[in-house]
């Protein structure tokens, strides 16, 4: 087999990966994107080790190591992203990715609205907020801004 | 050497070459759809689709025991685990218009001008080059379990480390925010169970995990 076919898979795999990321807007849908990405370069360790294990002598087979080792990565990171991405939408009632701009800086007409507090615009603009949403800012705003900069 | 080579043409595929061909292009089909379908449980389906079809291309590449890791982690615990997130966040289920977001038509650039560039070099640097299937699997269980553990051993124990370190982080970031919200919780139990047992339970764990380690207590406030 030309190495080609799966070299040219695989830089397929991660381009359409890189537009999920770019274009997504929910927080899941970049996490697959992120995982698309990760299994295009489990292809081409492989594809390396294959070839490199035929023409060497003498191998280590380290790309199916670094494959495992890739795989058991990435199933850490989709662990903690996931978590991450709950606790947000636990504290925002949305895993919107646009709407989380807290942290960022010189943008006009959001920039009142940071002071407020970020439940403020979110509580009424989040339309699918939950009723738990309501009883965390009942308790409080200062732990939720709290725990809103703790994990962005 | 490049008599050898130039045998292989691009123009005589052999049959693992279509196989892997066939199987490619349902690969990335499915992955197109992932990042551009509206519907996001359809998205997490799909993504299964992408997932085996690289599973099927180890296996076309002789590296079976990687498949079946790709099989058994990516099928059947990320694509769970990404499915309970989409539910826990209350997806949408049906069309949601708002999946992409506004600077589309930049990512598309951005993606078809890497695209572009990565299929270039790569088809110019290793046009020639020719894999040699044949012989015994150079990814079999027993050559990957060898290499794994002769050569492997350090990191592979440091990975294991990772993965405890991972699970007490993401327990950490999904428990309840503070233990002056537990009333409700309280109450809940309350109604299911007896009231006097719940402080005794909560009593319980302090005094007992009082003079043990920090991971014990770590675990103890995630309790709480």
């Amino acid at each position: 087999m030309h190495l080609a076919y799966p070299a040219v898979l695989a830089a397929l795999l991660f381009c359409t990966g890189l537009y999920g990321v770019l274009a997504r807007r929910n927080a899941i849908l970049v996490l697959m994107s992120v995982e698309l990405m990760l299994n295009a370069v489990n292809l081409n360790l492989v594809a390396f080790d294959v070839w490199l294990s035929r023409t060497a002598a003498e191998t280590l087979h380290s790309g199916q190591a670094l494959t495992l080792f890739t795989i058991a990565i990435a199933a850490a990171e989709i662990g903690i992203g996931l978590a991450i991405v709950l606790a947000v939408y636990r504290n925002r009632g949305t895993s919107d990715i646009d709407k989380l701009r807290d942290t960022a800086e010189g943008h006009g007409p959001e920039g009142p609205d940071g002071p407020d507090g970020p439940d403020g615009p979110d509580g009424s603009g989040g339309s699918g907020g939950p009723d738990s949403d309501n009883s965390d800012d009942s308790d409080g705003d200062a732990p939720a801004a709290e725990k809103a900069e703790a994990t962005a | 050497m490049n008599l050898a080579q130039e045998a292989h043409g691009f123009l005589s595929p052999t049959g693992v070459e279509i196989a892997f061909l066939l199987v490619g292009l349902v690969t990335f089909g499915a992955a197109l759809v992932t990042v551009t379908t509206r519907q996001l449980v359809h998205a997490a389906l799909w993504l299964v689709v992408t997932l085996g079809g690289l599973a099927v291309e180890y296996l076309l590449l002789t590296a079976e025991f990687i498949a079946w890791v790709q099989v058994l982690i990516y099928v059947g615990s990320v694509v769970v685990l990404l499915l309970f997130g989409l539910m826990l966040t209350k997806a949408p289920i049906g069309r949601s218009p708002d999946a992409d977001s506004g600077n589309r038509w930049a990512a598309l650039t951005v993606a078809v001008a890497s695209a572009g560039a990565l299929i270039w070099v790569v088809v110019d640097a290793f046009r020639a080059t020719w894999i040699n299937l044949d012989g015994p699997a150079a990814g079999s269980t027993e050559a990957t379990g060898a290499s794994l553990f002769q050569n492997w051993v350090l990191p592979f124990e440091a990975l294991s480390v990772l993965l405890l370190a991972a699970l007490v982080g993401a327990i950490v970031l999904s428990r309840k925010t503070k233990a002056e919200s537990s009333p409700p919780p309280v109450n809940s139990r309350a109604v299911s169970g007896g009231s006097p047992f719940v402080p005794d339970s909560r009593n319980h764990p302090i005094g007992r995990k009082a003079p043990t380690s920090g991971t014990e207590s770590a675990e103890q406030e995630g309790a709480r």
